[in-house]
């Protein structure tokens, strides 16, 4: 039996992607869901959602023509796509409060398998706070997606039986997707979805929290 | 006849008492209106209660009002950032009060102050610290947590185009918080890069009508920065 390959951030990307429907509308999230924009398949029209108020935002500008008035959330330059437009802040997050926005997709730290989601603060006592949008996008969209490495780089759970560092939203979550699996959330255990190449049930209830319960696909 | 063209932004910001509460438009530099800033440090009015989307980012606009000792609180949704050197010092020190807030639940609270409510439940926040001390109900299902409006003393906001009766125009997302922070504001003071005169803005396209804005600043056009130090680069 080979060993198991877990996906590289773009095929974890290209597998989000795969699952946007044809005219939802979208908010990536700063860091690896950005990614995604990169893998929405042709001929399949997503529209994506900056909070700081832009609908309809296009790839990145090409080098020397960036115009910082037109950023997105992580304050890189971006562009308008034709049927674009732009709106303040209060009707931004009225989008996504209003449960107008389908996806939102996040990064995380560590997420629940009650959907509770961490992803605004190290937990440190020291550390500057944060949140920016962040609690705003965890319970607004319709569906709330998040897109994180299976474990942390110390080899620690991110998918846990209960998170441990504060919290952004509580039960927001409903699928995640790692380096080694795509997982439904659904009545306290996880609904695989897929899994990469190589990987068995078995070998991915044991890479995670022990006190997790995997549905096999 | 009403005359809201005010022509050096020296002038705009001159009655700004010591305690004032100051909002200031923009997100990271989309929507900054420096020119506010500067004049604002040079007034120097101190105890100042700034609110911002951020909270200073390099050595000048917001960081150098906070660098200066001028602000005593600020209310923000975030404050760290590459960049935010100012900030992060006085933080640890203990020099500076921060109202942490969800950058939503900041715009409405603004937006609610503007228009005259005086608090809403919001799921926003809700079992996180942020919430904590909150009243919270279950409304439609949901649990929900009280929000009350921000009100402030002055606004100040960058626009693009503006008329005398300070009609309002925005360009791209600079526009961000302007709409909002100047409704919520005794005095709200915009920065423009161009005047028309009455009748040359559409009106079906004026995005913050005359009523809210008390004085117009005509500035320079210069081109957005980006950030003082690039943020990580996106994939290809």
């Amino acid at each position: 039996m080979t060993a198991p390959r877990p996906w590289t951030r773009d095929e974890m990307a290209a597998l989000v992607a795969a699952d946007l429907f044809d005219g939802a509308v979208v908010n990536l999230g700063i860091g690896l869901p950005t990614r995604v924009a990169n893998h929405v398949p042709v001929n399949r029209e997503v529209i994506l959602h900056s909070e700081n108020g832009v609908l309809g935002m296009g790839p990145a500008p090409a080098p020397g023509q960036e115009d910082f008035d037109l950023v997105n959330a992580g304050k890189q330059a971006v562009t308008l796509r034709p049927g674009g437009a732009f709106f303040h802040q209060a009707d931004s997050f009225a989008m996504m409060r209003g449960g107008h926005v389908d996806v939102c997709v996040l990064g995380a730290f560590e997420v629940a398998v009650n959907g509770d989601l961490a992803n605004w603060h190290s937990g440190t006592a020291d550390a500057v706070p944060a949140v920016g949008g962040a609690m705003d996008l965890a319970t607004g969209a319709r569906r709330t997606w998040v897109m994180m490495e299976h474990r942390t780089k110390q080899g620690e759970p991110k998918l846990r039986h209960r998170c441990t560092l504060p919290l952004t939203g509580v039960g927001c979550v409903r699928r995640v997707y790692t380096d080694l699996a795509v997982m439904d959330l659904v009545d306290g255990r996880l609904q695989v979805r897929a899994m990469c190449p190589g990987l068995s049930l078995q070998a991915l209830s044991a890479a995670s929290d022990p006190a997790l319960d995997f549905v096999a696909p | 006849m009403v005359d809201k063209i005010i022509a050096r932004a020296a002038d705009a910001v001159a009655d700004v008492s010591d305690g004032a509460t100051v909002m200031i438009g923009g997100f990271g530099t989309a929507g900054l209106p420096d020119e506010l800033i500067d004049a604002l440090l040079d007034q120097g009015a101190r105890e100042l209660t700034l609110v911002n989307n951020n909270a200073g980012n390099g050595d000048t606009g917001v960081a150098a009002l906070l660098a200066a000792g001028r602000v005593r609180k600020i209310v923000c949704s975030f404050p760290r950032q590459v960049d935010s050197w100012h900030f992060d010092r006085l933080y640890r020190a203990g020099r500076i009060e921060l109202e942490l807030v969800p950058q939503g639940n900041l715009a409405e609270r603004i937006r609610a102050a503007g228009a005259g409510i005086g608090g809403f439940f919001t799921p926003t926040g809700f079992g996180t610290d942020l919430a904590r001390g909150k009243e919270v109900r279950e409304l439609d299902g949901r649990m929900q947590v009280f929000e009350t409006a921000i009100h402030a003393d002055y606004a100040f906001v960058k626009a693009e185009r503006g008329d005398r009766w300070g009609n309002l125009t925005y360009r791209m997302t600079a526009r961000n918080f302007g709409p909002v922070m100047a409704m919520a504001a005794r005095v709200t003071v915009a920065t423009v890069h161009e005047v028309v005169p009455l009748g040359g803005l559409d009106p079906e396209a004026v995005v913050t009508p005359g009523i809210f804005v008390h004085r117009v600043v005509p500035v320079a056009r210069r081109s957005t920065q980006g950030p003082a130090t690039p943020p990580p680069k996106a994939s290809p």
